[in-house]
Formats: structure tokens, C-alpha cells, sequence
């Protein structure tokens, strides 16, 4: 799916404002007074030998939704991977600085799972544990040690929050598999809401769902911007128009080593991007 | 593919007549062979069964070898059989399961765990004598067990080892890496990943590998004649540190007998290994039923 004129973005935001509520009440820019939840500097990650993404430097504002775009191999999982350091588990390398909360997180004696429990995580193919609902949102509140009387009520809390309480408050000693594709999703978005995470990642968290329940997804991930700094990587460009303020474009070069090429609010790359290869991608002559 | 435009170039395809010719010849080659198989173990079942069943009574069970074929039973080696088996598993398991816990999930992919995968698949395929000349050097006279219960199940706890390493790294490969990471991304530690999230679900798979391999060492002759198992044994075991004999011990001892009597001793016991055997089989069906229906997979 390509937005094939630029004049059409305003129609595609529309639609997508529409769904959520109507009026138009999200300005194209949240007010971020705040500072930024993530900087990063020189960000170079290899597999192997092979350079994946190369010097990448940005700033993710605090609250909102950031996109990151661009074509297949482009390395927009492995930048969000390099996030909450799940690319070093695949044998992975990284370059450079990435401060969260103005930490570094690849300073010697930071603990990688300390900082996974502030960071969320929703994969690209639903994956609960094989276990019941309710052992799905609660297993992160057992390994970070929450009482037995927290966890129920986070747990309801959280299904809440995932607009998914509604669906499955009778059937939580229920498997998780046995929910729907869209319903498992929200699950796992339950799942790591409820260890109250800073930042939630999301990789093309509705590439293998069915288009209702990719906006339920989108309409859930537009009410907890207001609360949540999200970083969401999808090859949807249309999806990334709906439901991000801000957009990161990568490309990836002749050695297939992904860069970014521009990054700004939304609604700027999408009607008058700065650099052509943005133009061209969003315009769907390449990607 | 472009409907309607023909094949050019390519060598015409074989007619329908001939393809399932070849079809059907397969299949009947295929039926052929199980049909072999299965006429095989038949008529060993029967040969074994026509024998032995006369034999086998309460007497038969609960008595022990004797040098009248009559009053001769079962006993000390059904004993020595269950004893031997429970030490094999006490030893086996859990450095097995370790064993293949850590290569799986711990170990990094390079060379040394390599060449440690490649042994351990070899080491499945290595004699079982072998296996028994190394517990006599080593259990039987270097750490000065002697005959014993426990030198007779570590000999077979190293035989089994192996097995039980691949059959349990097998269960854990089967569970999606995703689970991991939906783990490891919620704050666990790797092994809090492993033991909360993977170890559930690749147990069936585990324990089936366990049980299997349990119940090859059960029909295990040579080792335990080489580390010293007994054949006439007059007395139940009561600690590891007794001699003993098993089932396809007391077996070969009565078929190496003169007296046609013992022959049909001998079928009688291959029943009751038979039936020990099948139990075990059936135990590891049912543990896999049961964990299988807790999850929707």
C-alpha cells in the first residue's frame, strides 16, 4: 500500500482521526516540553561481520509515538532492538551511545535485564506464553517480585489499559492461544504494560493481523501515546501517517547497511519531506 | 504463472497413467515392508508367547533362580531390574537434562560446542560393551565399587547419557525462540526464561526422550555382565552396595542352560521384560497426553 500523491496524506490522517473519536483533537505535534526519553549517537550494530545500521543519531521525544520506516532489510527491527539491548542475545554488536533516561545503556555495569523490565517489548508475530491470560500478564510481575495481591489487580488494570479486559474478564484461567491473532496482540501489549515500562517497543506489531484488528492495535496505541513514549517500526507507511507524531525514514546503502535519511513530525514527512529518497519511498517509487 | 500459455522448452511432462503407476508402486512397496516388519515381531511374540506363557504364574514372579527349571523364578532379577533402573534414572536424569539445558540454552554457538554436539551424537551410537568395559576400569576397580548395584547403574547411567542429552535438546528446540524473547523482554533472566517458559513447554518432549531411553537400558545384557552382575542371585537387594542381576541377564543365563525347562524360564521372562518395557512405553504416552492437553499449541 502506497500513498501514491503526497495531497493525499491529509485524507489518510483523516481516516485515521476519524476512528479514533472523530474531532480533531490530537495536534499533529504533542507538546514536548519534557526532553527527549531516548538519544542516540553514532548508533553502528553489525551481525557478524555484517554492518546492519550505520551512524545513526536521533533524539525520541518523551510521550508520543515515533515511526520508523523504510524498506525491507533496512535494519528497522535491529535499531529497535538495539534499544533495549535484545540484539546483543543474537550475537549482535553496537557502536555508539544510546541514553535512556539520560542513562547510558551500554555503559559498563549496566544490567541488560533491569533495564528490559523498564522496556517493553511487542514482537511482529503475536507470541503469549502457552499459558493461561491471566499467567501471560502476570509473569512479569512475578519475575520483578510484585505480592500475589498487586498482581491481580495489575493484571485487570493492564487488560484494561490493552482494551482487551472486556473480552476475556470471564476466561482468564483460559489458555492465551486460544484468543484471536488481534486479541493475542493486545495481550502482549497487556502483558508489557503491566511492568509500567517508560518506553514500549513495537515491531510491525500488526504485520500479521487481519485489518480490523490492526485498528483496534492503532486506536490502542493512539490512547497510550498520551501516557507512553512508543517507538513502533512498520513497513506500513499509511499506518506509520496514522498513528505517529513523529517519523524516522531509514534506507539502506549499496553495502546493505541501513542509515537514516531524515527524521521529523509526521505530517512534515509525509507532505514535504526534506530529502528526495524520502519523497520517492513515501511516493512509492521504491520500497 | 500465466494461464493459458503452454509449456515450451521444457521436456513434456510424464503422462497421468504413468505417475500413478509410479504412485501406487510406492505404496505397495511401502505396505510391503511394514507388513515384513510386522510379521517379524509376530512371529517372535508368538514363538516367545507359546513358550513362556505356561511358565509364567505368581510362582514363576515371586521365587527365586533354582537349579530344578520348576521351582526356578523371577524374582532377584525383577529386583535387581527395578533397583538398577531407578539408580540409572537417579544418576542419568538430572546430569542429562543439565547437560542438555546448558548446550541449548546457555552455550554459545562456537567450534568447542561443536565438536562437543558432534561426540555426544556419536557417543549414542558406541557399543553398549564398550560402555561396560569402561564402568568395570572405572567404577568397578578404580573407584572401588566392586560388583555393586551403583556400579551397574552408573555404567548404564554413562550409556544412556548421550541419548537422553539429544532427546532433551531435542525438546527444547522445539520450543519457538519468540517465547524467549517474550521472556527476556519482560526484565527475566535467561534463566528465569528457561525455567518459567521453555522448561513447560518441552517437558513432554523431555520426559518421552527419558523414558525411551530408560527403556533401552532395561534390555541392556552386555555392560552388565562385563561390570559384574550375577546370575544366580538368591536374594532380593536391599541397599546399592548389593550384587544383583536383571531381567536379560537371568535370560541369557537360562538360555546357556542345558536343561529344555530353562528354555521356557527364559521365554517367561522375556514376558515380563516385554511387559516391563510396554508399561514404561505407555507411561511416556500417557505423560506426554497429559501435558499435552494443558496447552493449546
Amino acid at each position: 500500500m502506497v500513498i501514491n500523491q503526497i495531497g493525499n496524506f491529509r485524507d489518510v490522517l483523516k481516516i485515521g482521526q476519524d476512528r479514533s473519536g472523530g474531532s480533531d483533537n490530537r495536534p499533529p505535534n504533542l507538546e514536548r516540553s519534557e526532553g527527549y526519553a531516548v538519544e542516540i549517537t553514532g548508533l553502528n550494530a553489525w551481525y557478524g561481520e555484517h554492518l546492519a545500521i550505520r551512524d545513526i543519531s536521533l533524539a525520541v521525544s518523551r510521550k508520543g509515538v515515533t515511526a520508523v520506516i523504510g524498506p525491507s532489510g533496512c535494519g528497522k527491527s535491529t535499531f529497535v532492538r538495539c534499544l533495549n539491548r535484545m540484539h546483543e542475545l543474537v550475537g549482535g554488536r553496537v557502536e555508539g551511545r544510546i541514553l535512556f533516561e539520560g542513562q547510558d545503556i551500554y555503559a559498563r555495569g549496566v544490567d541488560a535485564v533491569e533495564l528490559r523490565s523498564r522496556i517493553g517489548m511487542v514482537f511482529q508475530k503475536p507470541n503469549p506464553f502457552p499459558k493461561s491470560i491471566f499467567e501471560n500478564v502476570a509473569f512479569g510481575l512475578r519475575i520483578n517480585g510484585y505480592s500475589r495481591g498487586e498482581i491481580a489487580d495489575i493484571v485487570e488494570r493492564s487488560l484494561r489499559r490493552a482494551a482487551l479486559w472486556e473480552e476475556v474478564k470471564d476466561r482468564l484461567n483460559k489458555n492465551a492461544l486460544a484468543l484471536s491473532g488481534g486479541q493475542q496482540q493486545r495481550l502482549c501489549i497487556a502483558r508489557a504494560l503491566a511492568v509500567e515500562p517508560e518506553l514500549i517497543l513495537m515491531d510491525e506489531p500488526c504485520s500479521a493481523l487481519d485489518p480490523m484488528a490492526t485498528l483496534a492495535i492503532e486506536d490502542l496505541i493512539r490512547s497510550l501515546a498520551e501516557e507512553y513514549t512508543i517507538v513502533i517500526v512498520t513497513h506500513n507507511m499509511q499506518q506509520a501517517a496514522r498513528v505517529s507524531d513523529e517519523t524516522v525514514f531509514l534506507t539502506m546503502g549499496e553495502d546493505r547497511a541501513g542509515f537514516m535519511v531524515e527524521h521529523g513530525p509526521t505530517e512534515q514527512i509525509f507532505t514535504n519531506p526534506a530529502d528526495k529518497r524520502t519523497e520517492d519511498y513515501i511516493t512509492g517509487r521504491f520500497g | 504463472m500465466i494461464i493459458g500459455v503452454p509449456f515450451r522448452g521444457l521436456p513434456r511432462p510424464e503422462s497421468k497413467q504413468v505417475r500413478k503407476a509410479t504412485s501406487g508402486g510406492f505404496v505397495g512397496l511401502g505396505m510391503l515392508a511394514t507388513a515384513f516388519g510386522i510379521c517379524a515381531v509376530g512371529t517372535l511374540l508368538y514363538a516367545v508367547a507359546s513358550d513362556g506363557i505356561w511358565v509364567l504364574d505368581w510362582h514363576f514372579l515371586t521365587s527365586f533362580t533354582h537349579y530344578k527349571p520348576e521351582e526356578a523364578g523371577i524374582k532377584a532379577a525383577l529386583a535387581g531390574t527395578l533397583w538398577v533402573m531407578g539408580f540409572t534414572a537417579l544418576f542419568a536424569v538430572p546430569v542429562g537434562i543439565g547437560a542438555a539445558i546448558y548446550l541449548e540454552e546457555f552455550a554459545g554457538k562456537n567450534p568447542l560446542t561443536k565438536i562437543l554436539e558432534i561426540n555426544i551424537n556419536n557417543l549414542a551410537g558406541v557399543p553398549s560393551v564398550v560402555y561396560g568395559l569402561l564402568g568395570l576400569a572405572l567404577f568397578v576397580h578404580f573407584v572401588g565399587l566392586g560388583r555393586s548395584i551403583t556400579a551397574g547403574a552408573l555404567t548404564l547411567a554413562l550409556l544412556i547419557l548421550p541419548i537422553i542429552i539429544v532427546a532433551a535438546r531435542e525438546g527444547l528446540r522445539s520450543v519457538p525462540p519468540s517465547i524467549r524473547e517474550a521472556a527476556i523482554a519482560l526484565g527475566a533472566t535467561k534463566w528465569q526464561a528457561v525455567r518459567f517458559q521453555v522448561l513447560p513447554v518441552a517437558m513432554p518432549t523431555m520426559l518421552t526422550g527419558v523414558i525411551l531411553a530408560l527403556a533401552r537400558a532395561i534390555g541392556e545384557t552386555a555392560p552388565l555382565i562385563v561390570v559384574g552382575a550375577y546370575t544366580v542371585v538368591l536374594f532380593t537387594p536391599t541397599s546399592p552396595a548389593d550384587t544383583y542381576t536383571v531381567l536379560p541377564v537371568q535370560i541369557y543365563n537360562w538360555i546357556d542352560l542345558p536343561q529344555p525347562g530353562f528354555q521356557d524360564n527364559a521365554a517367561a521372562g522375556i514376558i515380563v521384560l516385554l511387559v516391563v518395557l510396554l508399561s514404561m512405553s505407555s507411561i511416556a504416552v500417557a505423560l506426554r497426553h497429559i501435558f499435552a492437553k494443558r496447552r493449546v499449541w
